[in-house]
């Protein structure tokens, strides 16, 4: 399978101070569904629309199914489709208007009533941009991005602001792309999104990334299994010594927030008895017990101390 | 790094129905139908473009429309004297063209401060007239020359050489058939820097140009749809003032439309070259309104649109014949008023299209489409 989307050592100085993007390799192949994950700032913009040839890297070298931005961009722009993280569409003009607008800039594009369709949009057909809602909008920014019939779909934070529902219908339409052999980069500030989609993912962070794989194997390889939660509060006898906490057996990792402990743990049947002994011990009293499956938020706060999305 | 191994199949997104294939202009027409759709649809736009000029040019074509010069008001102070005034004027050839009022001494002075009279006459003690009057106010001048003349006259003063006198109020030489041409200049002005400068900050903030790059659209196709909705417009702003001249006013239009829609082709043209630049690199509209008007603020005032610029010192003439609002309102009065051809309005065409060129190619280099 030839390669999607490659880049090397990507970098990225805005005005010669902010460096949004510090050395960042990726390789994506063909048909894959690939995602970027990180939180505000991290780069993932900056990154997305340096591959689509919208920003010009600093330094480091971009291919895009072989091709670099230097030969040949407006053939490699009849193979892509874009939807940026923020664009408002002219409000004056109608659904339908509006993509077309949009097809007629490629050489063989889909019919747009196919695509209003897949989206879900044609009730709106010929409704002005400005009347639509959050979600539809989101839909119909897509919707420009389907229509050329494209290989690649750069899709940045494609479901924010979205509701739940209409979140899974993107995703829908995302995997009904990746099955007709399309391939996709996504960013994401969701967990489950990135967990559901993605075939492999990408954690960045300050411009660099910070861990490659598919979900399920970073959060065995980063997350532990399990994640086990507790509070407890001293009787009197002054705070609970945190130092207990990494030496209880199967602890992989300790992590504190909100007066909550967090350990990452392998196997919570020998974790627990020995926690609770240890609470006793220290005369302390547990306010909360809680054990579940790590996630990717988990490998994210293990790798960099902080959470994904400060509420 | 564990690569998920699927293979996906060669693409099979089949197109239900069967692709079409776009030309080389498709995008072309598409925009530009698109910016037709958008300003159609955006009443703003509809006023200042089209109504604010008719509203404009038939307000002040009103205002300082030809009126048989109405009677002065005048007024004689009351006192010895004034009877004999006021009846030598009421029996005057003149004597339509005052309407006289004997007030006393207070009340004609503060109508006259007001404007209410534009003469006050005040029999003194010698038996002569003492006439107050502002050398300030034309129609105060005129009024004391009129009730000057019309009292000699009454009085017994022979005329030395006999006059006869041609009234000329032709179509072609009243203020609103220069109004009119100038109008037209500035509107065209007005639309081409904010159609354009306007439109392309307005698509920036909202990165739509940024999303259109992203397209294989042509950016050269993207700026000539916009140049040509300029040009439709055009053809119809020039229709309406004109048409109003016609109809309301009885204006004669002395040059070919043809002339007349050219001219404004390479004024809106050249406006929306000044409106490229001004807008190459603004991020934001607030910033590219205060340059768009500081752009423009000097044209209002000197390129001759409400008043004739060889008001203004001779020294600064050259400079204000080389701003192309002054070329434009020049070249569109010769056609329209006297009908001057084409070929001869070189120089003024030259100044338009040296402005649009230069603009256009600066704009070029500089603009950014992110
Ligand atoms: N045009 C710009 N000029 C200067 N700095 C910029 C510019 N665009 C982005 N940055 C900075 O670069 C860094 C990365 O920004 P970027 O937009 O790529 O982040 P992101 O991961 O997409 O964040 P978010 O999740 O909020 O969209 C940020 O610190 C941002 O402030
Ligand atoms: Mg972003």
């Amino acid at each position: 399978m030839p390669i999607a989307i490659q880049c090397r050592d990507l970098r990225k100085t805005y005005q010669g101070k902010v460096e949004a993007v510090r050395g960042l390799n990726l390789e994506i192949q063909t048909g894959e569904c690939f995602g970027l994950l990180g939180p505000n700032g991290a780069g993932k913009t900056t990154t997305i629309e340096i591959l689509e040839g919208l920003l010009e890297p600093t330094s480091g070298q971009v291919s895009i199914l072989g091709h670099s931005w230097s030969e040949n961009s407006r053939e490699m722009r009849e193979w892509l489709g874009i939807s940026l993280q923020e664009t408002r569409l002219s409000e004056k003009l109608s659904v339908r208007e509006t993509v077309d607008l949009f097809a007629s800039f490629y050489r063989e594009p889909r019919s747009t009533d196919e695509v209003l369709e897949e989206l879900q949009l044609t009730e709106k057909a010929d409704s002005w941009v400005g009347k639509l809602s959050g979600g539809q909008r989101q839909r119909l920014a897509v919707a420009t991005a389907l229509v050329c019939n494209p290989k690649i779909l750069f899709l940045d934070e494609p479901t924010t602001g979205l509701d739940p529902q209409s979140r899974r219908q993107l995703w829908d339409i995302i995997r009904e792309f990746q099955r007709n052999g399309g391939t996709v980069l996504l960013t994401t500030h969701y967990m489950d999104e990135a967990e559901r989609l993605c075939d492999r993912l990408a954690i960045v962070d300050h411009g660099q990334i910070i861990a490659e794989g598919s979900p399920a194997d970073l959060i065995e390889r980063l997350g532990g299994h399990h994640v086990v939660e507790f509070a407890v509060s001293s009787n009197g006898n002054g705070p609970a010594d945190p130092a207990v906490w990494p030496s209880l057996p199967g602890v992989e990792s300790v992590l504190e927030s909100d007066g909550m402990m967090a350990l990452s743990v392998k196997e919570p049947h020998l974790t627990i008895p020995a926690l609770l002994d240890a609470v006793e011990k220290q005369g302390s009293r547990l306010e909360h017990l809680s054990t579940r499956q790590a996630s990717l938020e988990d490998v994210f706060v293990r790798l960099t101390g902080r959470h994904l999305r400060e509420e | 790094m564990s690569v998920a191994e699927q293979t996906p199949e060669v693409r099979v997104s089949q197109p239900k129905m069967p692709p079409k294939r776009n030309g080389r202009w498709a995008g072309y027409r598409h925009l530009l139908w698109a910016r037709m759709l958008e300003l159609k649809r955006e009443p703003e736009v509809v006023f200042w473009v089209f109504v604010f000029p008719l509203l404009l040019a038939a307000g002040l074509g009103i205002a300082f429309r030809e009126k048989p010069a109405g009677a002065s008001p005048v007024a004689i102070v009351a006192g010895a004297g004034a009877q004999q005034a006021e009846s030598l004027l009421e029996n005057s050839p003149q004597h339509g063209s005052f309407k006289i009022e004997v007030q006393d001494d207070a009340a004609a002075r503060k109508g006259f401060r007001l404007g209410k009279y534009d003469l006050v006459i005040k029999p003194n003690n010698a038996g002569g007239l003492t006439y107050l009057y502002d050398p300030a106010r034309p129609e105060s001048v005129l009024a004391r020359s009129e009730v000057n003349d019309a009292l000699q006259t009454a009085a017994g003063r022979k005329e030395v050489i006999v006059t006869s006198e041609v009234v000329s109020s032709e179509p072609g030489s009243r203020y609103i058939d220069f109004l009119i041409p100038g109008l037209l200049g500035m509107n065209l002005m007005n639309s081409g820097m904010w159609g354009v400068g306007f439109a392309l900050v307005d698509m920036r903030q909202r990165k739509l140009l940024k999303r259109f790059v992203g397209t294989p659209m042509r950016r050269g196709d993207f700026l000539l749809a916009l140049m040509s909705s300029r040009l439709v417009l055009m053809v119809i702003e020039i229709g309406l003032l004109l048409a109003l001249g016609v109809v309301f006013f009885n204006m004669r239009v002395l040059g070919s439309l043809f002339t007349i829609t050219l001219l404004g082709s390479v004024g809106a043209l050249c406006f929306g070259g000044v409106g490229l630049l001004t807008a190459s690199r603004a991020q934001k509209i607030e910033s590219v309104s205060g340059l768009m008007n500081l752009v423009m603020m000097p044209m209002w005032i000197f390129s001759g649109v409400f008043f004739s610029y060889e008001r203004f010192p001779a020294v600064a003439q050259p400079l204000i014949k080389a701003l192309p609002l002054t070329a434009l309102n020049d070249a569109l009065r010769a056609s329209i008023l006297e009908g001057t051809p084409l070929l001869h309005l070189w120089p003024r065409l030259l100044v338009m299209a040296s402005w649009g060129g230069i603009s256009f190619l600066l704009a070029l280099r500089w603009f950014r489409w992110t």
